[in-house]
């Protein structure tokens, strides 16, 4: 669901960043280039990762297995981010924030990691290859907005290649959950039931059903929130220079 | 116009956002209240009722109180005020009717297990365990407390709050009673692993704050004269289960959480209702440092003491 949220939340801050530059203290910059250089990096490992999985296997089949450590790292330190809403660095909504990290690390562990099945699966590599190509550009985006000096290409990039990597990711996104259903059910995964002593139950088959049903609301919305998005960025390319 | 309005007081009201001219009231008493000022205002926009109204001063201002008097604002011959739809309103009243009376009639429905919630064979069946129909009766005597001091205990200070809040409420309230009650009420229910004592000691617990809570809600009301929206600070009175006024703000919370919601947890050993308690304990401590906030910013005297919530913690 959040394949290209490249700024659902970071949108606004993209976009008030330019005009109101209250933002973070000297220190609290200096980490914030350092941590997106990082996460930057750490998601073209990934990209070079599946290249080399592909061009060395001459198929798409099975190139989870090649990049799940960086992974699971890196998607699972985005995490961080939530707290730099919370402590009040980055200038988003640290419940818009945290939702969509969480979703992508709902993802990657409690789906993809946790239902060994599926990890085989093309719909994994379609995610992952959403998620990839759209990271790269966020986090480079953020490192050069930092930088005060942002290139209008990794602009134009971020507001546009969610077009397709979204609905791409989201499709992999799906799909792969609907893989792991079946095991689910058959083997009981994180559910638990009646009796016991807490008087509680959870059923992980209906609760991942749920899961997939609430992408039919939210992903036009924040899909269509994007769209807006663009063109309020994009829509002054007249008005100001092509190289902030 | 002018000298019209220099003698019998005008008022213009634009739209804060579009600055349009919606208004225009000549012959304003200098004595007017905001309040008549937005009756008028609705006469000539009958779409717009007055609890409806934010009229401020200046466009991303504050809301003007309806008791403001026209003649003690910063305002010339002709006053000129910006004008905010608030949406469609509701009364708190009908808000707290309907959230309230959703939680009493679910719970009652898993209770008496009505058709289509657990298997065919329990139907209209009821549990063999006392604490089952032990925890239906607090939990509907706390909801029926909570009626009818809607209805006879609490003097609001504002009438109405935005249409979507009741959606948004009720799906809290009737969601969470329809979620513990299923449990609760379960043929596989399990009772507490400490059988009557931790009952015993829970259900102590839970009438105590009921106690409490009430006593706090009385106290409150006392504060205020029937119809009047005045602010005073809470003092303990003769009442002991008022004293806990030394040290925390907003003790009708505390009681609430400490002792009604956690003392129904460990009677029930449910984690739904542990969960429950919890968010309504979150909820309850940003209510309580607001209420605490305004109280410390309103009163140069209030006592420094007192914590929002917790005694000393929070």
């Amino acid at each position: 669901m959040s394949a290209a949220a490249p700024g659902t939340s970071k949108a606004a801050h993209s976009d008030v960043a330019p005009k109101k530059k209250k933002g973070p203290g000297a220190l609290a910059t200096a980490y914030l280039v350092i941590y997106n250089v990082v996460m930057t990096a750490g998601w073209l490992v990934i990209a070079v990762g599946l290249v080399r999985a592909y061009l060395a296997r001459g198929s798409y089949h099975g190139l989870y297995y090649s990049i799940e450590k960086p992974l699971k790292f890196f998607q699972t330190g985005a995490i961080l981010e939530i707290l730099h809403c919370a402590v009040g660095i980055v200038p988003s909504s640290v419940v818009l924030t945290g939702f969509q990290v969480m979703s992508r690390v709902f993802l990657t562990w409690a789906v993809t990691h946790s239902v060994r099945e599926v990890q085989s699966e093309d719909s994994v590599l379609l995610f992952v290859t959403a998620w990839t190509v759209t990271e790269i550009i966020r986090y480079s985006f953020y490192t050069f907005s930092l930088l005060n000096h942002l290139p209008y290409l990794i602009k134009w990039a971020r507001y546009t290649f969610f077009i397709v990597l979204y609905p791409m990711g989201v499709t992999g996104e799906l799909l792969t959950i609907y893989a792991a259903l079946p095991y689910v059910q058959k083997t009981g995964l994180y559910s638990v039931t009646l009796p016991n002593k807490y008087n509680f139950s959870f059923d992980y088959y209906t609760f991942l059903i749920l899961i997939m049903i609430s992408y039919i609301p939210l992903f036009p919305q924040l899909y269509f929130h994007m769209i807006r998005q663009r063109k309020k960025v994009l829509g002054h390319v007249e008005d100001y220079s092509k190289v902030e | 116009v002018k000298t019209h309005c220099r003698i019998y007081g005008c008022v213009e009201i634009l739209d804060a956002k579009t600055k349009d001219k919606l208004c225009f009231l000549d012959k304003v008493e200098p004595n007017a209240t905001i309040g008549e000022i937005k009756s008028m205002f609705h006469k000539s926009h009958p779409q717009w009722y007055p609890a409806r109204q934010s009229i401020r001063l200046d466009p991303k201002g504050k809301s003007l109180k309806d008791e403001d008097v026209l003649q003690h604002l910063p305002v010339g011959t002709t006053a000129t005020f910006y004008f905010r739809d608030l949406g469609a309103q509701i009364s708190w009243v009908t808000v707290f009717l309907t959230e309230y009376t959703g939680p009493l009639v679910i719970y009652l429905m898993f209770y008496f297990r009505v058709p289509f919630i657990y298997a065919p064979k329990y139907d209209f069946t009821t549990s063999k365990h006392w604490v089952v129909h032990l925890a239906c009766m607090c939990h509907s005597f706390h909801y029926v407390k909570r009626l009818l001091e809607t209805l006879f205990v609490h003097r609001f200070s504002h009438g109405t709050m935005p249409l979507r809040n009741i959606f948004k409420n009720c799906t809290y309230y009737w969601g969470f009673a329809a979620w513990m009650a299923y449990y609760i009420n379960h043929p596989l229910y399990t009772p507490p692993i400490y059988g009557e004592q931790q009952i015993r000691l829970a259900l102590i617990i839970f009438l105590f704050c009921q106690i409490g809570n009430f006593s706090i809600h009385i106290a409150l009301r006392n504060l205020r004269p029937p119809g009047s929206k005045t602010r005073k600070i809470p003092y303990p009175t003769k009442n002991p289960f008022t004293w806990i006024f030394l040290l925390v703000s907003c003790p009708n919370y505390t009681y609430e959480v400490l002792g009604s919601w956690l003392g129904f947890t460990v009677m029930t050993q449910c984690l739904p209702v542990a969960f429950f308690t919890l968010v309504g304990f979150i909820q309850m401590t940003v209510w309580a440092k607001g209420k605490h906030r305004s109280y410390l910013k309103e009163f140069r005297d209030y006592p420094p003491l007192r914590s929002p919530i917790l005694p000393f913690i929070l």
